[in-house]
């Protein structure tokens, strides 16, 4: 599983990986929002949270596809499937080391970009956490995602839409917490319930996706 | 050894052969024989557990099967060396002179992508040496290699075999082993009647 993990991440940061590619249209997402809404710092600071967390987990869906696709095409996930680890264990690798590849630097990237739009200083803390702990969920959930349309060419549409709606929740949460934060109330029962749902993610979707990679490799 | 009882092999929902038995003991090596389209992958990929079969039992534990299909799992972004070192850490075996027993050794710093057909070849067909598995299933394994690698790669089935290990392999070119059994594929075809039954397709 480490050296799954390893690979990936290493071919991640490859040319033709897709390491850069979220955090460019991160960065350009969040950047545009303030020439598209003109650049009145009240009402930046207030659509903050929002447009950083979309922004975030817009990003995220980009990769999605590649999770399981690039290794399905050369023959890679055959391989993996007949190798002695188990697929649960598989599908966690992939989604760990999309989550350091894309998860971790968007959340990094957050605060600096946070900045950009007048985020007041009471929502960074709260941002940063639960962008570490909701794209965690993302990843997860994405993953989850990528194995079920895993043998359909092009199947980055019915990926989309197959995922987005599991990821209203984490949105909701992640984004009340900062804006909860920003308004003087006390984040924690959010965070604590974002971490909960990431929790249960981690532990039940593995065992869904790896049902899902069983019935595509037929 | 390995022992298969009257399994069918499907593809998606179709069955493509029926009733298929066969048992290798150690060092035995099965070449399957049969025209395009016959049902050789898909018996082979039944047989690595890829997709389970319809009916039937296999006695063979999963972990002891290496597979090796037409396309090779090489990642183009790696190294020669790298990628023989992800499948080491894969099958946790401690890496062993892989590189020179198939030829590799003055391609280890390149570019997978920059391999050429038969190169990359070599590259897949490694895995089989770094799995360490005793059980090989081998999807026309010389495909795009050249004579005097053809022989090198059937002197290393050669040793498998000589060494306790078994070997499956589909194949329509005539590779030089000795003692190899044969399994023509085109006897298990199920019979028109079975094929066009509706109720019985989707039953399984």
């Amino acid at each position: 599983m480490l050296a799954l993990m390893k690979r990936d991440i290493t071919l991640a940061l490859r040319s033709g990986g897709g390491f850069g590619l979220a955090l460019a249209f991160f960065f350009i997402l969040v950047l545009f929002v303030p020439f598209g809404v003109g650049p009145d710092r009240e009402v930046l600071a207030r659509i903050a949270p929002g447009i950083l967390w979309i922004g975030a987990l817009l990003s995220c869906l980009l990769s999605l596809d590649r999770i399981f696709q690039l290794d399905a095409e050369d023959g890679t996930l055959d391989a993996l499937a007949t190798a002695p680890i188990p697929l649960t264990g598989l599908a966690t690798a992939k989604a760990a080391a999309h989550w350091i590849t894309t998860g971790l630097p968007l959340t990094l990237a957050s605060a600096p970009l946070g900045y950009l739009l007048g985020l007041p200083t009471a929502g960074y803390l709260p941002l940063i956490a639960s962008l570490a702990i909701g794209t965690i969920s993302l990843s997860i959930l994405g993953m989850f995602g990528a194995a079920v349309t895993v043998g359909i060419k092009r199947g980055g549409l019915l990926l989309s839409l197959l995922v987005l709606p599991l990821y209203i929740p984490t949105l909701i949460l992640g984004a009340q917490t900062v804006t909860r934060a920003i308004d003087g109330d006390s984040p924690a029962a959010t965070l604590s319930l974002l971490l909960g749902l990431t929790l249960l993610t981690v532990a039940l979707v593995p065992f869904a996706a790896s049902m899902a990679l069983r019935a595509n490799l037929r | 050894m390995f022992t298969v009882q009257n399994i069918d092999a499907m593809r998606g929902p179709r069955r493509v052969l029926s009733n298929v038995s066969f048992s290798l003991k150690a060092g035995a090596c099965l070449i399957l024989r049969g025209p395009n389209g016959s049902g050789k992958t898909t018996l082979l990929r039944t047989l690595a557990g890829l997709t389970p079969p319809s009916a039937g039992t296999m006695n063979v534990n999963p972990e002891d099967v290496v597979y090796t299909a037409h396309l090779d799992a090489v990642k183009p972004q790696l190294t020669v060396a790298e990628n023989i070192a992800f499948w080491h850490g894969i099958y946790r075996t401690p890496q062993t002179d892989t590189l020179e027993r198939f030829n590799l050794t003055e391609l280890a710093q390149r570019d997978a992508a920059t391999l050429s057909a038969g190169q990359k070849r070599r590259l897949g067909l490694s895995r089989l040496h770094i799995s360490g598995c005793k059980i090989w299933l081998l999807d026309e394994p010389t495909t795009a290699l050249d004579a005097e690698h053809v022989a090198q790669f059937a002197q290393i089935l050669t040793d498998h075999c000589a060494s306790g290990g078994i070997a499956v392999i589909s194949t329509h070119l005539d590779l030089p082993l000795r003692n190899t059994q044969t399994l023509n594929v085109i006897e298990f075809t199920p019979s028109a009647a079975t094929k066009a039954d509706p109720f019985l397709e989707g039953s399984y």
